[in-house]
């Protein structure tokens, strides 16, 4: 149950980028997450509704984008099908994995009711 | 902006991150990473299920190492100090990470249990991870390698099963060789196929911890490839 770890670091960095504005409500959170990156996003939600509480996530939607796992032959881009053989049957390399791990925090919707002093990215 | 009349009160502004949630994990990883390498240890992650037979082939290991004074080893176990104990028992200076509930070792419970550890004159750390196959392959410790022990008694579809392991995988360790004549049931080739279907390049040393069958094999391909990350670290550097 790895994902209550995740959901803490989760939960922290949204905090860290919230530093500075006390006020601010986080409506939404999203979050990209790859389907090979051993992340399981039921318990992940799950693991949010749980630690949420009393944090600045307490109101907060957790919008999960999956990403589909993609690989491809390093030599000559060919795409390698999710399931067979992770090897070129043309070129015999190894394939590379160039889509799919994804744990990723992308964005954070907030309500400020000052927004002159936040950092746009 | 208030979506009805435009006032400014409040506002919602979305504030793109595009960082990974590990990030903090995966920047101590870093750290002990440059520790590793940097005072010549090849680090390996070893993963595998429980009873897959880790802590059997690290002993086995220490056995057949001319000098185990060169190996080290932290063993993480949800319970008890037993594994490094028992590597203690073979030669090999050890230490123990309870985990608790923790289902898996991350790069901050690897850093702490370095502190008051001498790895004077070692050259390869192993990192015995919990006995799970799920949750380990997610967190970088900051080794060099990740080494899968995978038992034959497993099922030979065991690594379609759990293909985030299998992926991250440098090296997978067949365990209980010894019992394959036993086993009529079971087909090698079927095991290596279903690897190949999960592990871009998959290479695989068969070995038996009770009988010494392939452990030179694992020992020597740990020298190339100690040699091999202190290379790359070196040209990095």
């Amino acid at each position: 149950m790895h994902e209550y770890s995740i959901i803490q670091s989760l939960v922290d960095s949204v905090t860290s980028e919230c530093g500075g504005h006390a006020a601010a409500l986080v409506l939404r959170v999203h979050i990209e997450i790859g389907d090979l990156s051993g992340v399981d996003t039921d318990l992940l939600t799950t693991a949010f509704e749980t630690f949420r509480e009393g944090t600045c996530c307490a109101d907060a939607e957790l919008l999960i984008e999956r990403v589909s796992t993609q690989w491809v032959c390093p030599s000559c881009d060919r795409p390698i099908a999710n399931g067979a053989i992770l090897q070129c049957p043309n070129c015999h390399e190894p394939a590379r994995l160039t889509r799919g791990d994804e744990i990723i925090l992308r964005q954070i919707e907030m309500e400020v009711p000052d927004v002159s002093g936040l950092r746009m990215r | 902006m208030c979506q009805d009349c435009g006032c400014g009160d409040p506002e919602v502004v979305p504030v793109k991150v595009q960082q990974k949630i590990l990030a903090r994990n995966d920047r101590t990883a870093a750290h002990n990473r440059e520790h590793f390498l940097g005072d010549g240890i090849l680090a390996v992650n070893l993963m595998g299920g429980p009873g897959a037979g880790k802590t059997a082939v690290l002993e086995a290991t220490g056995h057949a190492l001319q000098n185990p004074k060169k190996v080290a080893a932290i063993a993480g176990d949800l319970a008890t100090e037993n594994d490094a104990n028992r590597l203690i028992a073979a030669g090999i200076r050890s230490k123990a990470i309870t985990t608790g509930q923790a289902c898996h070792l991350d790069a901050e419970l690897v850093h702490r249990s370095l502190h008051h550890f001498d790895l004077t004159g070692v050259e390869y750390l192993f990192i015995e991870n919990v006995g799970n196959l799920v949750c380990p392959a997610v967190y970088d410790l900051g080794q060099a390698l990740n080494v899968v022990a995978l038992s034959i008694t497993e099922g030979e579809d065991k690594p379609l099963k759990y293909p985030t392991m299998f992926a991250k995988a440098d090296l997978v360790l067949l365990t209980k060789a010894d019992l394959l004549p036993h086993l009529p049931f079971v087909d090698v080739d079927k095991i290596t196929d279903a690897l190949a279907h999960v592990m871009p390049n998959p290479r695989v040393i068969s070995v038996s911890s009770r009988t010494g069958f392939g452990i030179e094999a694992w020992i020597r391909w740990l020298a190339t490839a100690r040699a091999t990350a202190l290379e790359q670290f070196e040209v990095y550097a």
